[in-house]
């Protein structure tokens, strides 16, 4: 097994999530592509905490962190799109104008 | 991991097969409750990923947080925005797909090119496996504590501001000082109490 393989999945899957974080019209779609670029940054430390740092596991302390950064976004992210959700009464990204001037 | 290398490698090409797959369709496909499931898979994906480099805690950690957690958290909230709308047309929407998928293939292809032009440091020594919670532990309470503590904060402080965004608002229509002891109640239909639906029943029944 090579380091590589895991960094080209990896970078893959960040890409992937860039492309739907915004061509994505539908608010929830929109987090869910956070959370794949999430994943791909957690694959990366592991990787790198397997090959590089396989006695000192930092890798794996940052990906814990990283996780337990990943579920409160989540939920303050669910919370925003229900509160607009009931004020706009739309999931639409393209119909949010909040913030802009 | 006791894994001969081409079972390791077979493993390797099918979950990232899964993983990649299961993303792609996150993001393209119309229906979003698919688009929640298929999430799920790539999360699951990524957890076998995790075993393959020797990371049990954090692949079990994975599973508890993401598949259990952040799948059915994005599924309720779906089920909440349950808006069956169609998305009004934007002018000329695929020069913005196109030049984003053009990024990406870049961002793709850069990414490539500074994995194998780096010169990694590979080390010698064997990965600890199962021990690795043990370091983790100590990691946590040594080097790591303070981010240990501010990260117990942040989902403490995450907790309450989701509540606080979430709830519905009650606010009074009348003046303060006007009867607004309906106004602060939910519309909702009165409870029957228990012994009354008993009562009913065994009136019904006779």
């Amino acid at each position: 097994m090579q380091l590589e393989y895991f960094l080209l999945t990896a970078a893959a899957l960040f890409c992937i999530g860039v492309y739907g974080l915004v061509t994505s019209r539908n608010v929830i779609r929109v987090l869910m592509s956070i959370e794949l670029m999430l994943n791909a940054v957690n694959l990366n430390l592991m990787a790198f905490s397997n090959y590089l740092d396989p006695v000192g596991v930092n890798g794996q302390v940052f990906a814990v962190f990283v996780i337990s950064i990943a579920a409160a976004e989540s939920a303050v992210g669910l919370a925003i799109v229900l509160s607009i959700y009931r004020n706009r009464d739309t999931v639409d990204m393209e119909q949010f104008n909040l913030l802009k001037w | 991991m006791t894994l001969s290398e081409g079972v390791q490698l077979v493993a390797f090409g099918l979950l990232a097969i899964m993983m990649l797959g299961g993303a792609l369709g996150v993001v393209l496909l119309e229906n979003i409750v698919y688009s929640a499931f298929l999430l799920g898979g790539v999360f699951l994906s990524m957890s076998g990923m995790f075993i393959l480099l020797n990371a049990g805690f954090v692949a079990a950690a994975q599973v508890l947080v993401y598949v259990g957690a952040v799948s059915v958290l994005i599924l309720f909230g779906i089920m909440l925005v349950n808006k069956q709308q169609p998305f009004l047309p934007v002018k000329s929407a695929w020069v913005g797909k196109a030049a984003t998928g053009a990024v990406c293939a870049g961002l793709f292809a850069l990414l490539t090119a500074t994995v194998f032009k780096t010169s990694w440091a590979f080390s010698p020594e064997m990965p600890v496996g199962d021990q690795a919670i043990v370091e983790i532990g100590k990691h946590f309470f040594t080097d790591y504590l303070l981010a240990f503590e501010l990260a117990s904060v942040l989902l403490l402080i995450a907790l309450i501001g989701a509540i606080v965004l979430a709830r519905r608002e009650l606010i009074p229509d009348t003046l303060p000082g006007e009867d607004e002891s309906e106004a602060l109640q939910l519309p909702e239909r009165p409870r029957q109490l228990v012994s009354s639906v008993a009562a009913n029943t065994s009136d019904s029944d006779a």
